[in-house]
């Protein structure tokens, strides 16, 4: 599902703030860059005001982001709706015991981290990334989460680029996302 | 500075963020003692007063820009850039920010690194905090100064959630005052 411009104001404002770099990081691929989005105080609000919005008093105790971009949206979402902050992160980065999920790249694999007791069974949870391409490392997170038993409520992204299918992968888990770029 | 030091000495938040921040020894190798900070967001109310302490130091201080050290300074600096009217800026190991970047090196104990920052992003005069979880040599901090300052920026402070002994006793840091919430655990706090 998506927060589509016809009905909220500030996608607009939000889309308009998105940055696409040509080539980067690699011939053919058109980066969605939201840094500029964040040089934006009005647009990088409104995006974080439209999650909050939509999961506040949803009984959603952990908002688990995506090294590391979805450290940036992650925190301020789970500060305004009372939750705890889990970062997933590559690799040799997270101190102390870790649960680790693989997962299939372009050319090659990738891993993501989760600490051991950072989520508890039967939490409810959210994943946020800043975009959702193939799925693949959204998955892998939701696999993390799960693995510990936790309930992934949701997926939410501010960009999705569709034509790359990513919501199929995620094992029938809803995405909610602010902007789509095709 | 500690802020202990600085208005908030017997602040109980200050002690709940201490408590909250877990050490990790022998990471990432034999002889250090991490400061782990992922278990103060697990607790929202200590990470929410962590937020808020630096919230209320800075709003008045028309401060444009809050600029945060990957990857752990992007973990606190958006939710005080939202807080304070600000705009984000994320510093970055290399080739990670697409576009047009500037470069600044900095001394590791073994070889270099270097943070970088886009083009466009900061503006001459705007006026400036760099956040990261943690101020070690300052090595890293001293980079992020210098981008900003290259630049034509003004950096009010430095702020992080803790500082270690080396930083401790050095209320500056290139000249650039520095903020700090607690100092580390101690061993007995660890697991």
């Amino acid at each position: 599902m998506s927060a589509h411009r016809d009905t909220d104001p500030r996608i607009h404002g939000i889309q308009s703030k998105i940055r696409v770099v040509p080539n980067f990081p690699k011939p053919g691929i058109m980066f969605q860059d939201i840094t500029t989005l964040l040089l934006d105080p009005k647009a990088f609000k409104d995006t974080v005001d439209l999650f909050v919005e939509r999961y506040k008093g949803k009984d959603i105790s952990v908002v688990a982001g995506i090294e590391a971009r979805g450290f940036i949206f992650g925190p301020p979402i789970a500060l305004e709706i009372g939750a705890k902050f889990v970062p997933l992160r590559k690799p040799k980065k997270l101190p102390g015991k870790v649960i680790s999920e693989e997962y299939v790249l372009e050319y090659g694999r990738d891993c993501l981290e989760m600490h051991v007791g950072a989520v508890e069974p039967g939490e409810r949870a959210l994943v946020v990334d800043d975009l959702i391409a193939t799925g693949g490392t959204l998955c892998a997170a939701m696999k993390l989460l799960e693995r510990v038993g936790a309930d992934v409520v949701e997926c939410a992204c501010v960009i999705e680029l569709p034509d790359l299918k990513g919501r199929e992968r995620l094992n029938g888990k809803p995405l909610y996302v602010l902007v789509e770029s095709h | 500075m500690f802020a202990a030091e600085n208005g908030l000495k017997g602040d109980p938040r200050l002690q709940a963020i201490s408590d909250a921040i877990r050490v990790v020894p022998h990471f990432p190798k034999q002889g250090i003692m991490f400061q782990d900070i992922t278990t103060l967001l697990l607790d929202h109310k200590a990470f929410k007063d962590t937020v808020d302490i630096f919230v209320d130091r800075y709003r008045d201080m028309d401060i444009s820009v809050v600029a945060g050290v990957e990857a752990r300074g992007f973990m606190f600096g958006p939710s005080i850039a939202l807080a304070i009217g600000a705009k984000f800026v994320p510093l970055r190991k290399p080739k990670k920010l697409p576009g047009e970047v500037i470069a600044e090196a900095y001394e590791l104990e073994y070889g270099s690194d270097c943070l970088e920052m886009h083009v466009g992003a900061v503006k001459q005069g705007e006026r400036a905090i760099v956040i990261d979880d943690l101020v070690a040599t300052g090595g890293t901090l001293s980079a992020a100064i210098r981008l900003l300052e290259r630049v034509g920026a003004h950096v009010v402070e430095c702020a992080c959630v803790i500082g270690l002994r080396e930083a401790k006793g050095q209320c500056r840091l290139n000249g650039k005052p520095l903020y700090i919430l607690v100092e580390p655990r101690e061993v007995d706090g660890c697991y």
